[in-house]
């Protein structure tokens, strides 16, 4: 199940003073299976995009396909869109509202109309995928959870839908870093066991060169970058003119290659930095 | 956009009108709508529209923000005034019957009345708050309760709830729009069903709201506490209101304005 | 003997929890002492204790057992609340709500409001704030119109109109982006280095205390590791150990000498790194 991003644009309030152009003839195609991180600056575009994607806001001009299926026309019906499409936006936790964890998760599978059995059968799927034991969870209160548990029962609660693409906007927001870990330990897991296609918003250049198959860079409604690691953040140059950066290790090695040692250019996590710089000291 | 809109809708500016403190302001408003009321004749109520345009002219706010704030009571005045018509009784022979709908002459001033009275309300009213921003409004509607302090009124209270209030309606607004966007994709409906069903699909917004609403308030009183907050006792304001010149005329027009409604009650009936 | 900005002696707190009856100590046994002019950053995963023990510095929260003075002031007298609150700022982790006012300049004047300071006086001290945090041009705007390194950064100013002898930092980057954690960390710095003011920074972010003078890391209630920078990083396995992330820069150093490398481990920023890999070569 592809998606096809064509020419999309977006002005909002468009013909007021207030007009602002945050989506300029973005091209893309994200292919099944992948694993894509969206990066950018907070006004560059990345919340709008991906609010397109699950058709919660029309595109001023171009087109979004989905599995075939062109979700910009007016008909569209939005059941489709969420089956397929799942969104978690940023602190999701806030949205968190039922008497127990189990009603909460079931939300979204209602909503599509399943029987009482599916839903059943989904919420323990979700809560399963996010690391939730059903039979300790489902009855207590979202509200009794701490901050990194309630995040992923609100996780659960889309991935419940069980869309084939599942978007995640600044999943590790607030965390501390144990929490970060789990978090991003379970969406890789959604990537791998459960072959979900991923699209994860972040501005944790870390996080994402250990996750990421492929890396798209937006910078004032357009996408300036497209690939994979090792290809987006060899561009230092045009990342740090957008105010963004590297990871630590790839700014060392670039110091390194400017002092004359000939080490490899693709380093962007620790292991990476690591087998290099011994394959480097033990030559000598 | 939407963030942009402050209540009653308040245009900046920097004219005669705008500069009035607001303690005078509302004052004025509240004898001026006093005043409505007061004036019973047509030859009155020519001095409270003169007195209404000139001061829409030097406030320069533009008569289409004026027509604006009116449109919405448009069915009410119509309502106002077609009830008036049939229900005043009058002395003299009625000017128009059909079955068991009567119209008398009085019935008629009556209509005309109630219609003018209404519509210079909301236009006074108008004016006011296209004048003077939302903090003017509270910092003046807390110097003018203040000395009701004694009997009871907490003053500083009332005006820490406006201004506090007037602060979060924004932010509660973004809020309420990320947590509508978040549940919707989740698949809810707000728009469609019957009524019940679209007033249930309120509460996957309204618990999250209120339940951020009371974390928010909670907060926001520890941060307050930490800066020394304790209530009205003791505080001093940055900002002070001044009475000048122009408070002195505009207070002077208006006791004219009320003088001759009052004599015009006397001599025009 | 000259007076500790802030002393800690053997605090234990416990939150009250009634249906339990046997809640844990959120802080256990923590002593500790901040210095007059100092940049402390203390340490800790969510839950170590971190923030409960910053709340103890400005009464917002009394200890259990134990004491806590706030140049010398016991926090535990209420008739020293006020003081205590004026000498210890605070700010809070929520940009949002810590702001009171509907415009920037009346939020700033919120605490001296507080204070009874005479309104000439206010006027100044908050322009005089602004400029600091560098919001000076931002004064007459509304707060929700402002992003996350503004609002701390309005909420900083705030706090420094009422003159503190000393601010806290409760997370005060934790729900920031990148670019509004680092105008937030430069501003706290440079309040602490132009300003002289004395800076409790509490995060779980490592790289925000590089530049600290002294670290104190927090686990389960208690301190468990005390020192400067280049002390604590070095301890790489154990920061690990507690769940508390490492820059990668000295995450390698750490791995690099466990496969045999003679390399220090106290590494602490990219030259420093550079410059050593050049040396061993």
């Amino acid at each position: 199940m592809s998606i096809k991003i064509e020419n999309l644009t977006h002005v909002y309030m468009k013909g007021s003073p207030f007009e602002k152009k945050a989506l300029d003839n973005i091209d893309i195609e994200i292919k099944d299976g992948e694993f894509v991180a969206l990066i950018g600056h907070t006004g560059s575009g990345k919340s709008t995009l991906i609010q397109h994607i699950n058709g919660l806001l029309k595109p001023t001009s171009g087109k979004i396909i989905i599995d075939g299926v062109d979700i910009t026309e007016k008909k569209i019906n939005l059941n489709f869109i969420r089956k397929k499409v799942g969104l978690v936006f940023q602190y999701p936790e806030y949205q968190l509202f039922e008497e127990t964890i189990e009603k909460d998760i079931a939300f979204g599978p209602k909503n599509l109309g399943l029987t009482n059995d599916d839903i059943v059968k989904r919420v323990k799927r979700a809560m399963n995928m996010v690391g939730l034991e059903y039979e300790e969870y489902k009855d207590k209160s979202p509200f009794e959870l701490s901050g990194g548990q309630k995040r992923r029962v609100a996780i659960a609660g889309v991935v419940a839908m069980e869309p084939k693409v599942l978007i995640l906007d600044e999943p590790t927001a607030g965390l501390d870093p144990k929490g970060r870990d789990d978090i991003l330990g379970e969406i890789r897991s959604l990537h791998d066991e459960y072959n979900m296609t991923i699209i994860l918003v972040s501005h944790s250049m870390e996080d994402v060169a250990k996750l990421a198959d492929r890396i798209i860079v937006m910078n004032k409604g357009k996408c300036i970058l497209d690939g994979s690691p090792a290809k987006v953040f060899n561009r230092v140059d045009v990342l740090e003119n957008v105010g963004l950066a590297v990871p630590q290790v790839t700014y060392m090695v670039k110091k390194l290659r400017e002092k004359g040692i000939n080490i490899s250019k693709d380093v962007f996590t620790v292991e990476q930095a690591k087998e290099e710089l011994l394959k480097i000291l033990n030559k000598s | 956009m939407i963030k942009d809109i402050t209540i009653g809708q308040y245009i900046p500016g920097d004219s005669f009108v705008h500069k009035l403190d607001p303690r005078v302001k509302i004052l004025i408003s509240l004898i001026y709508i006093v005043d409505l009321f007061i004036v019973n004749s047509f030859k009155g109520y020519i001095f409270i529209v003169a007195f209404t345009v000139i001061s829409i002219l030097v406030s320069r706010v533009q008569f289409v923000y004026i027509y604006r704030g009116l449109k919405p009571i448009f069915i009410l005045v119509l309502i106002t005034a077609i009830l008036n018509m049939f229900m005043t009784g009058g002395v003299n022979p009625p000017i128009f019957k059909w079955k068991f709908l009567v119209v008398y002459r009085e019935g008629l001033i009556m209509a005309a009345f109630m219609t003018i009275r209404l519509i210079f309300l909301i236009v006074g009213t108008s004016l006011l708050t296209l004048t003077t921003s939302p903090i003017e409004l509270t910092d003046g509607i807390e110097k003018l309760l203040n000395p009701m302090k004694k009997i009871g009124v907490p003053a500083h209270e009332l005006a820490m709830m406006m201004t506090i209030a007037l602060r979060f309606i924004p932010t509660l607004m973004d809020e309420t729009d990320k947590i509508m966007k978040a549940q919707m994709a989740r698949g809810a409906d707000f728009q469609s069903g019957s009524i019940i069903q679209r007033a249930k699909s309120l509460v996957p917004i309204l618990v999250p709201l209120f339940i951020s609403s009371f974390r928010r308030a909670d907060e926001l009183a520890m941060a307050m506490e930490a800066r020394c907050y304790r209530g009205g006792e003791g505080r001093t304001r940055m900002k002070q209101l001044k009475l000048t010149n122009r408070d002195f005329i505009a207070s002077a027009c208006t006791a004219v304005l009320v003088f001759i409604s009052v004599l015009g009650r006397m001599w025009w009936h | 003997m000259e007076k500790k900005m802030i002393l800690c002696e053997k605090v234990k707190y416990r939150y009250e929890d009634s249906d339990k009856g046997n809640s844990k100590f959120a802080i256990d046994d923590v002593s500790l002492q901040v210095e007059k002019g100092e940049f402390l950053v203390i340490l800790g995963r969510n839950g170590s204790g971190k923030s409960t023990i910053a709340k103890h510095m400005n009464a917002l929260l009394n200890p259990t057992s134990g004491k806590v003075y706030v140049e010398g002031l016991d926090t535990s007298d209420e008739k020293n609340t006020w003081s205590i609150r004026n000498k210890a700022g605070m700010v809070f982790q929520n940009p949002d709500n810590q702001i009171v006012a509907t415009i920037v300049e009346e939020d700033v004047a919120f605490g001296p409001e507080n204070l009874g300071v005479p309104p000439e006086e206010i006027r100044l001290r908050v322009n005089e704030c602004l400029k600091r945090v560098h919001m000076y041009e931002y004064r007459k705007h509304a707060p929700h119109l402002l992003s996350g390194g503004q609002k701390q950064r309005v909420a900083i100013a705030g706090v420094l109109a009422m003159r503190p002898d000393c601010i806290i930092f409760d997370e005060s980057t934790a729900m920031l982006d990148p670019s509004g954690r680092k105008e937030v960390l430069n501003t706290i710095k440079e309040i602490n280095s132009k300003y002289g003011m004395t800076v409790i920074l509490i995060t779980h972010y490592m790289e925000e205390a590089v530049d600290a003078d002294r670290i104190i890391v927090m686990d389960k209630g208690k301190i468990i590791m005390e020192g400067s920078p280049r002390n604590i990083f070095s301890q790489v396995a154990k920061m690990k150990d507690i769940g508390l992330d490492v820059p990668q820069i000295t995450e390698l150093a750490y791995e690099l000498r466990n496969s045999g490398v003679n390399i220090r481990t106290d590494i602490l920023t990219i030259d420093e790194m550079v410059s050593e890999l050049c040396q061993l070569k």
